[in-house]
């Protein structure tokens, strides 16, 4: 059987004494969608940004394709970089630069050095793929509104059309509707793009709608992992009260 | 305290290595010019300006004392070639510039826009570290240079309007005093400052955390620490420079 697209394995994780990643095992198929699930200060985003290289773990695998990423450097990192799209909680647009221009980003800087012209037509056309008219290419990302920036954040991260996507939080700080507005519009494009995803959420309806599969981490390990069809059946103590929001339960709320 | 001295000496390590090697950002360069450069004129000149007036007025008042007072206009030159002109624009441009990289950064740093731009392939070290260090190196010297010729400016018109001396013997005196190497090692000076104040900027801003408070105290240690090196600098180079 083929190993998974992306997989972690044993991934452990420490800041200090705090013992955030303790052997965290997961993988994703070519093309499927994974969400990974859980509450405030699980591991979620440090799991993230350990395949993405901008934290290093202490042990344990990553491998892209086969690859192992753990460790690489220079040239090596940055073609795996290039991909990578991600969606930022906050965005994390550029200030200093328009919209257009945090759309095509990394088409014109990195490998690619697209022409301005050229990199334009794109970034106008990834806009309208999310919802947004060309006449907001020269807007400052400060004026716009919390979905807006989702929306160019999304345009950016799809814009490379990276073979890989990771979304964090993507609905957090957003009414219902946009939300909803948000997660149709990934569930689109990543399926145009036939993009392998992981998300990181603690919205249930988010990762119902985005998600082929859920992982559920507590405490830096994943308790369970399926179809996401199957979360309401997982017949897994920890799942039930999460995704209910009991209080009751085996998971320890830090008061 | 020597953990801190570590990471600094590493990231000294990566700006350098990593911040001024290929690929560079030609227009990321030019806007630090502008920024940290031309638009610190107004701020440099006038520090220049009241403190060539000033220096003016105390040697004058000093110079009684000893029958010195015609030696005005060359010590207000030396003064401000050598010492006042690059330490006054070091600290100034370390309370504007400095504070400002820190600020940016910091804030970048707090949304996710400094890991953004390695999600993007774009290392931050080439995109922001680099362009600001290159650019504060390079337009210090031009701002010293401005300083001392408006710093000595400012003592000539206090010299010639409130202390009585002719215009024209001023002059002579002040090019007839000041030597190449006293203009040139005051523009050495500056171009280290300027490492000084991009290096301190970007150090703490890259480094900061925990939001509003965590930028804010970015700020102050970037213009805290900044200033202290540029006066430790200034005298380890004075030593230097001027060593008999």
């Amino acid at each position: 059987m083929a190993e998974p697209h992306i997989v972690l394995d044993n991934v452990h994780k420490s800041f200090g004494s705090k013992h955030v990643l303790r052997g965290v095992n997961v993988g994703v198929g070519k093309g499927r969608s994974l969400a990974i699930i859980g509450g405030s200060g699980t591991g979620k985003s440090v799991t993230l940004k350990c395949i993405l290289g901008l934290l290093q773990p202490d042990s344990g695998s990553i491998r892209i394709g086969g690859e192992e990423i753990i460790g690489l450097k220079g040239e090596a990192r940055d073609r795996m970089l290039a991909r990578f799209g991600m969606l930022f909680q906050g965005a994390a647009l550029f200030d200093s630069l328009n919209v257009w221009r945090n759309v095509a980003f990394g088409l014109m800087q990195g490998e690619r050095k697209m022409k301005a012209r050229e990199a334009n037509a794109i970034a106008i056309d990834k806009m309208a793929q999310v919802g947004l008219g060309p006449e907001l290419a020269n807007a400052n990302p400060a004026d716009l509104s919390g979905g807006m920036r989702k929306r160019v954040g999304l345009a950016r991260a799809i814009a490379p059309e990276p073979e890989i996507i990771f979304f964090d939080e993507p609905t957090t700080g957003l009414d219902p509707i946009m939300g909803d507005v948000i997660n149709n519009l990934i569930v689109d494009c990543t399926r145009r793009l036939g993009a392998t995803t992981i998300t990181i959420t603690h919205d249930m309806a988010s990762a119902r709608k985005i998600a082929d599969d859920i992982a559920m981490i507590y405490k830096g390990k994943i308790v369970w992992h399926g179809p996401a069809n199957e979360i309401d059946c997982s017949n897994n103590a920890y799942v039930e009260q999460f995704i209910h929001g009991r209080e009751e339960g085996p998971i320890q709320v830090d008061l | 305290m020597l953990a801190e001295v570590g990471r600094l000496a590493l990231f000294t390590r990566d700006a350098v290595l990593r911040g001024l090697m290929p690929p560079w950002y030609f227009r990321q360069v030019w806007d630090q010019i502008l920024r940290i450069g031309y638009f610190s004129l107004p701020v440099v000149g006038l520090t220049a300006f009241f403190t060539g007036g000033a220096l003016a007025l105390q040697i004058y008042i000093g110079g009684t004392r000893y029958n010195a007072e015609n030696l005005v206009s060359q010590i207000v030159a030396l003064g401000i070639t050598r010492e006042l002109g690059p330490v006054m624009a070091g600290l100034m441009v370390t309370g504007r510039v400095a504070a400002a990289i820190a600020a940016e950064l910091g804030t970048m740093r707090v949304t996710e826009q400094i890991d953004a731009l390695t999600t993007l392939s774009t290392n931050p070290f080439k995109y922001l570290v680099g362009p600001r260090i290159v650019a504060a190196v390079l337009t210090m010297p031009i701002l010293v240079g401005i300083a001392d010729i408006i710093g000595i400016l400012g003592g000539y018109i206090v010299g010639t309007t409130s202390l009585g001396f002719n215009s024209a013997a001023y002059i002579k005196n002040t090019t007839d005093f000041v030597e190449f190497t006293d203009v040139t090692s005051g523009l050495i000076k500056a171009a280290v400052f300027g490492f000084i104040i991009a290096l301190m900027g970007c150090y703490h801003g890259f480094n900061s955390k925990g939001g509003a408070q965590g930028v804010g105290r970015a700020t102050t240690n970037a213009v805290v620490s900044g200033s202290i090196l540029i006066l430790a600098a200034n005298y380890v180079l004075t030593s230097l420079l001027f060593e008999k």
